[in-house]
């Protein structure tokens, strides 16, 4: 086989820089907390198939750690009143935690990361219940949920430019292992 | 040479028809398929729009009904085979003799395949499965060489189907208690090996240890690549030392075999992996794919690099190669 042609997939996130770390550690979070409650509630709205995929772990609290950052999530999705809300560090009494680098938690969710692959790597790691955790990544990646625009979709179609020229950028870091994407 | 391909949710299986599948496997969401995770599969209105999403493509549906009906519960199954029929499933992948039986007699005109589960290695049993249920394919088991699978289908009147990527089971399709053991749920029975509600994760001493039902299945070091919490991949301290004594935390990678696999008379390619997320899906069928083509045109096929998709990042021809037993 030629060594030059291969099928390329994209297997492994970049790792931010941690001089970004180390700039928004001193930042307050309470500025994210609505739009985290804004993502949350047009999820909610916009996927309610999300809610039979994950049936009783719904009613579970998530722990999201993003191991490049230095806060990280807490998500409660349950029907009724959905909560996500930005902490200092992952508190105990969680059902369940997902940690890895942003961008393989964000590529996770998105579609565009596999979860066992980076779970194989070591990139990330899962903790506490693991059919709760199982089960949202699956609801997830079935919502085809672009967290991008969610997010700044508000803005229009600059909000959605600037979200993809974030993404792109975010590609071009290192990888998180030392692999790079392809 | 048809390309059969995983999905566990209507997601995936768009995935994998845009990627190039041309024939898609998948389940109902309860325990009556062999991948019955939490979070996973399909309800029986996502499974009728999945297929018409399908068929609108040129791409074929198999529901995979394949787990051993339990005694007392045999509804559950039966119901199983008539919505999948009525959903319009282009074939139905069963093992059990019941569910064969039932299939064959209440769905005539329905196209039937012998499900991996039931563990049909030789002419004898293929033949039973064809003249008894009507059965138009056999999805062979990954204990057999390529020499062995081309002595099968010179003396087979049906069509044979391979695994050539994905997860690996050690030789005991179909039969597996491992699971059973540790947790009192298999695969066979209750669609799940190694349910993910007995599993726990933990780090210690810099290693991440996983268990499975209380029992310590592995320890990784530092940079180790990891594996499915499985018994038949844990590593056991014995008398002789300590290691893998069943199979290493490995994937199913055929992509060099398939021409062999191809001039061996195989009708069909399967990947595993209906557990696995769209990223996965799509970017192996989509390698597949292109390796098929490749072959089709006579040219070198491309190097299908997917070993950060294998388990513990490591590949092997499995069956298709040993020559042991």
């Amino acid at each position: 086989m030629p060594e030059s042609e291969t099928t390329g997939l994209r297997v492994m996130p970049p790792r931010l820089p941690s001089w970004l770390s180390r700039a928004v550690a001193p930042l307050p979070l309470a500025p994210l907390q609505p739009a985290l409650a804004l993502m949350l509630a047009r999820i909610s709205r916009a996927h309610p198939d999300l809610y039979d995929r994950l049936g009783n772990h719904a009613e579970k609290r998530f722990g999201i750690g993003p191991t490049d950052l230095p806060f990280a999530f807490v998500l409660e999705p349950r029907p009724s009143r959905p909560l996500a809300r930005a902490v200092r560090s992952l508190p105990g009494g969680l059902d369940a935690s997902i940690r890895g680098p942003l961008a393989g938690l964000i590529g996770m969710a998105e579609g565009t990361l596999d979860g066992d692959a980076l779970f194989f790597s070591r990139v990330l790691w899962v903790e506490g219940d693991v059919a709760a955790a199982l089960a949202l990544r699956n609801a997830i990646d079935d919502a085809r949920i672009d967290f991008g625009k969610l997010l700044l979709g508000g803005f229009g179609p600059l909000g959605v430019r600037f979200a993809d020229a974030v993404r792109q950028r975010i590609r071009t870091l290192p990888a998180a292992g030392g692999t790079s994407w392809s | 040479m048809e390309l059969i391909c995983p999905a566990g949710t209507p997601a995936s299986l768009e995935a994998a028809v845009e990627a190039g599948a041309d024939a898609i496997y998948c389940g109902f969401r309860d325990e009556t398929n062999a991948r019955n995770f939490p979070g996973l599969n399909f309800s029986r209105d996502e499974l009728k729009k999945s297929i018409a999403f399908a068929h609108r493509h040129g791409v074929k549906v198999l529901v995979a009904i394949n787990t051993f009906a339990r005694a007392g519960s045999f509804g559950l199954w039966q119901a199983a085979i008539d919505d999948a029929v009525a959903a319009g499933a282009d074939a139905l992948i069963l093992a059990d003799l019941a569910t064969l039986d039932y299939a064959a007699r209440r769905h005539p005109a329905q196209r039937l395949h012998v499900s991996v589960q039931a563990g049909a290695a030789n002419p004898d049993a293929i033949r039973f499965y064809a003249e008894s249920f009507g059965a138009r394919r056999v999805v062979l088991p990954r204990v057999l060489n390529v020499m062995e699978i081309a002595a099968i289908v010179r003396e087979s009147a049906v069509e044979t189907e391979v695994f050539v990527f994905g997860g690996l089971c050690v030789m005991e399709e179909g039969r597996c208690s491992l699971s059973s053991y540790a947790t009192g749920q298999s695969p066979n029975m209750n669609g799940v090996c190694s349910p993910a509600s007995d599993v726990a994760y933990a780090e210690r001493d810099g290693q991440v240890v996983s268990t499975l039902g209380g029992f310590t299945i592995n320890s990784f070091g530092k940079g180790e690549p990891a594996g499915y919490p499985t018994l038949c991949k844990g590593r056991f301290a014995t008398p002789k030392g300590s290691g893998y004594i069943f199979e290493e935390p490995v994937s199913l990678d055929a992509a060099v075999m398939l021409p062999a696999l191809r001039d061996a008379g195989v009708t069909a390619f399967k990947i595993e992996g209906r557990q696995r997320g769209r990223a996965y899906i799509a970017g192996v069928v989509r390698s597949f794919r292109k390796i098929l083509a490749a072959i089709d045109e006579g040219r070198s096929p491309p190097a299908a690099d997917l070993a950060a998709m294998a388990e513990g990042q490591t590949s092997t021809v499995g069956a298709y190669r040993k020559g042991w037993r």
